[in-house]
């Protein structure tokens, strides 16, 4: 919460510096179980991965 | 959370409560001992019998090192209390107060349930089972109960840091072998000394910190004589690859050879000479146990790489 109100916790820039950081680290492992998932899937059931009854 | 509150100013405690570094959650997860962890599980998991496709194989060795990881930050998380009053351990993440206990509590719980799955569904669930039990003995039966409780703790509990050449092969046959029982055996004898070795070092620190370490308990002299006995059975446990014929006459003779290295240095630390000479001697014995073992594990895989023969052929 970075807004007017006076409640509520305040960042100094240091402490939003760091969230900046943590919020980046997990989007890069996010982005980093989207390329492990896709290529474990590709190499378990390769083409047969679209040979499935609809 | 007295530890922190005792010492720690109001500011202090809310960028605490802020959460840290990446680098302060990346400490979490232990990242020496984690290498270790990936080294053998490695040389598990390429000398085992059979194929695995090398991302799959990628992806068992990231899921036990991030189990290991996991095990390290849940391990911070309980032991916090120890950590601060040990000047070995007082400036990891969580007595400096750089990261809550909390967050340490889930950071390990999410990663530890990840790797158990994800190792479950793109490798096999025997592995990830076995993975998922030395998470647990590692946090629970060492962690939470042995390491209060007796100074047998990392004798015991050194069975968790032994497990991961097992997982690597099990990742591989879906099975266990009196081959990866070996792997295992050899990282489980060898550990006593490794530890003991730093405790005669820091057993001011352990007894501070209330952590029966054997120093404390049963004294510095049975600690050596312990140290000489478990050095020994390390090096016989490191020539059973060869005798087994799961390695070549190479790795044979150099785990002799560094076998009685080891019991030369575990008799230096025996004589104990006092003083500062002592203390070199528990320290080179440390470093020598780390050596050791890596050198024998590089050379099975080396070994295994160079399809050299293996066993002894008369």
């Amino acid at each position: 919460m970075t807004g007017t109100a006076d409640s509520g916790v305040r960042l100094t820039p240091e402490q939003a510096k760091r969230r900046r950081a943590r919020s980046i680290a997990i989007a890069v492992v996010l982005a980093a179980l989207v390329l492990l998932f896709y290529a474990v899937t590709i190499v378990k059931l390769g083409p047969s991965v679209l040979d499935r009854p609809l | 959370m007295a530890f922190l509150s005792d010492s720690a100013d109001d500011s202090r405690l809310i960028a605490s409560g802020l959460g840290g570094d990446v680098r302060d959650y990346v400490d979490l997860l232990k990242p020496r001992v984690m290498s270790l962890v990936v080294f053998t599980a490695l040389v598990g998991l390429v000398m085992a019998p059979g194929d695995i496709h090398p991302v799959l194989a990628a992806v068992a060795i990231l899921c036990i090192a991030v189990g290991a990881g996991a095990s390290g930050a849940l391990n911070m998380w309980f032991d916090a209390d120890i950590d601060a009053r040990m000047g070995r351990t007082a400036a990891r993440p969580i007595p400096s107060g750089r990261v809550p206990r909390d967050h340490a509590l889930a950071f390990g719980t999410v990663l530890a349930i990840g790797s158990v799955s994800v190792l479950g569904i793109a490798v096999n669930w025997a592995s990830a089972a076995f993975l998922a039990f030395t998470i647990l003995f590692y946090v629970i039966v060492y962690t939470m109960l042995l390491k209060r409780w007796t100074p047998q703790n990392i004798v015991i509990g050194g069975a968790a840091g032994a497990f991961p050449p097992m997982i690597g092969w099990m990742a591989v046959t879906g099975s266990v072998s009196i081959e990866s029982f070996v792997l295992f055996l050899i990282i489980f004898l060898w550990t006593p000394p490794h530890f003991w070795a730093l405790a005669l070092l820091k057993s001011d620190d352990y007894a501070r910190a209330g952590v029966p370490m054997l120093p404390i308990v049963k004294g510095a002299a049975a600690t050596r004589t312990q140290i000489v006995a478990y050095s020994a059975l390390t090096a016989l446990a490191g020539v059973l690859p060869f005798v087994l014929g799961f390695a070549g006459i190479g790795y044979g003779a150099i785990a002799i050879v560094t076998g009685l290295g080891f019991v030369a240095m575990a008799m230096r630390v025996y004589r104990d000479p006092g003083g500062d000479a002592a203390r070199r001697a528990c320290r080179n014995l440390f470093g020598y146990s780390i050596l050791y073992l890596l050198l024998l594990y590089a050379v099975l895989l080396a070994e295994h790489g160079l399809n050299v023969p293996m066993g002894v052929h008369l």
